[in-house]
């Protein structure tokens, strides 16, 4: 409990340090920046060493958390932490199918790869490729090829997209964790099994599954902290309304008159993370007897 | 039907490895009776685990025959003739002790009911009925051995293998549980191969020794130790246990006579 105590402690004191040195250096730095080479009458001429200091360019951190509650649009609309909230859980929802289908497959391959060593021979080099791909390059096909399968009468929602180019982020640490995972097992343990003449099921099932977990969990979390980041790029990339993404680009269009809005869905976007690596974290308390190993060993 | 419950004949392990190939074990003839408790002692690398390996088919012997209560040592396997203890206990650390003991049990399809009572029984042989909720980063060594050994007599085999089961133990401990292991021998009539580096413990536990002597691993000697079916404390102190101590030592080192003539 104490434990869990300070850890509280010192995350607050992260973020304070933050708002701290933004604050500070508001304070401190230099109105309009630091800019060495600049030719007189010419804009956006020159290299800038330090950013301007301005409310237009960092905005007080208070003033950014005070807009949360104001008005997302002006007039009745309702405050802009509303809209914040909705896209966030839109985008949580995505990124949360993006995930499972990210889990799906690359614990598949992580099996496959395990199973066959010629399967990990052939796989896990493409595996490795396959992150090299810009997702901005990636999106646009799969965008194109989901509109092609609408079209064809099979029903394909814009969403499915965007949550099978998260899924594409997510499935690579989960592929690399089940296959370490499954192959983490001792050689006595696997000759235990042997001599109880297990098959392939059984000692799966009952040893390298099991022994598989404090490889898993990291896996998993990653997997989803990439589901988030994917789904968020996704969104901006194919162009779709309603999640996080979209709004992130829309309000810092705005930036120039309203300096504070675009932080709404940046804290959402945060918000978002934490809560998508948190819940993950939530599967690894009921599988806490299956990390016994990690203290001993 | 033959009741020896090894037998072997001509037995030799060729390793391949890069630099050629590696005799770790050659022309081994031994048979072990049914009941009879036989160590395995010697230097490292005269291929006394080798030896357990093949008879356990962990691994797979290269020439000769080796026979298993009358069969192929891989069908042996997959009837579950032996039960085998190695030098880790080897727990899974997710499992408490009762369902570490079950495990073998659970694989074999025994019932829930059926198990519980057979693990209550392993547990009160070797001594743990009040920890079987606990996970075995809760255990000593010592126990957590005991574990591994009632685990071995799950299924009741009629044939035990152990790969130095106390080589990691402190030597109280490790006396302590010799004792306990002739108890648990006697009580359930298995024969024993039990490879050890211990001479003192060889004795103490066997009914024959076998000394083994590397490059290439072969057997050098037999030597049974007639010390009859009681093996208590008091035996640690006769003149009849120092004997048979100093003859397997001759028998390992070669007499001093021997060793004149080396130089």
């Amino acid at each position: 409990m104490r434990r869990r105590g300070s850890a509280i402690a010192w995350g607050a004191l992260g973020v304070l340090a933050l708002v701290a040195v933004w604050e500070l250096y508001k304070f401190l730095g230099p109105a309009d920046g630091f800019v060495v080479g600049a030719i007189a009458g010419e804009t956006g001429s020159g290299v800038m060493l330090l950013p301007r200091t301005n409310d237009r360019s960092m905005p007080h951190t208070w003033d950014m958390v005070a807009r949360l509650f104001e008005s997302a649009s002006g007039g009745d609309s309702p405050p802009l932490i509303v809209p914040v909230v909705t896209a966030a859980l839109t985008t949580l929802g995505i990124a949360a199918a993006g995930w499972l289908i990210g889990v799906t497959v690359g614990s598949l391959l992580g099996l496959v790869m395990q199973r066959w060593r010629l399967a990990e021979w052939g796989l896990l080099p493409w595996i490795v490729v396959s992150q090299t791909v810009p997702l901005i390059a990636f999106a646009p096909i799969v965008s194109s090829i989901g509109t092609q399968i609408d079209r064809g009468g099979t029903p394909w929602p814009q969403w499915l997209s965007v949550a099978v180019i998260a899924s594409y982020l997510a499935f690579f640490p989960v592929a690399v964790g089940v296959l370490r995972g499954l192959e983490a097992p001792d050689r006595i343990h696997l000759d235990l099994m042997r001599t109880y003449a297990a098959g392939y099921w059984p000692t799966l099932l009952r040893l390298r599954l099991p022994a598989a977990v404090p490889h898993l969990l990291p896996a998993l979390r990653l997997a989803a902290a990439n589901a988030v980041v994917g789904a968020v790029v996704a969104e901006v990339s194919i162009g779709m309304r309603g999640g996080i993404g979209r709004m992130l680009i829309q309000l810092a269009g705005q930036g120039s008159s309203d300096p504070a809005a675009p932080w709404g869905p940046t804290f959402g976007s945060i918000a978002l993370g934490l809560v998508a690596a948190g819940s993950v974290a939530l599967i690894g308390l009921g599988l806490k007897n299956y990390r016994r190993g990690e203290a001993t060993a | 039907m033959s009741t020896l419950a090894v037998q072997a004949a001509g037995v030799g392990k060729t390793f391949a490895t890069k630099t050629g190939d590696v005799v770790a074990l050659t022309g081994v003839e031994l048979t072990v009776e049914a009941g009879e408790f036989v160590s395995l002692i010697g230097p490292s690398g005269c291929g006394k685990s080798t030896l357990l390996r093949l008879i356990a088919d962990l691994d797979t012997a290269s020439a000769g025959e080796l026979q298993i209560f009358g069969k192929p040592a891989h069908q042996a396997r997959l009837d579950q003739d032996y039960g085998i203890a190695f030098q880790q206990a080897g727990l899974l650390p997710w499992r408490t002790v009762a369902s570490n003991i079950a495990l073998p049990l659970e694989l074999h399809g025994m019932s829930r009911a059926e198990r519980s009572t057979r693990v209550a029984e392993l547990a009160a042989l070797v001594g743990l009925s009040d920890f079987v909720d606990r996970y075995p980063d809760q255990l000593s060594g010592g126990m957590q051995q005991r574990v591994a050994i009632a685990r071995a007599l799950a299924e009741q085999p009629r044939l035990l293998l152990m790969d130095e089961p106390f080589g990691a133990l402190d030597e109280m401990t490790r006396e302590y549980l010799q004792a306990e292991l002739t108890r648990i021998t006697a009580e359930t009539g298995a024969a024993v191969v039990f490879v050890t580096h211990s001479i003192p413990e060889a004795v103490f536990l066997s009914d024959r020794v076998v000394v083994m002597s590397p490059r290439p691993g072969r057997i050098t000697d037999i030597l049974p130790t007639g010390l009859g079916a009681v093996r208590d404390e008091a035996l640690r102190e006769s003149s009849e246990y120092f004997e048979r101590v100093t003859a397997v030592r001759e028998a390992l080192h070669g007499s001093p006579v021997d060793r004149a003539n080396e130089r």
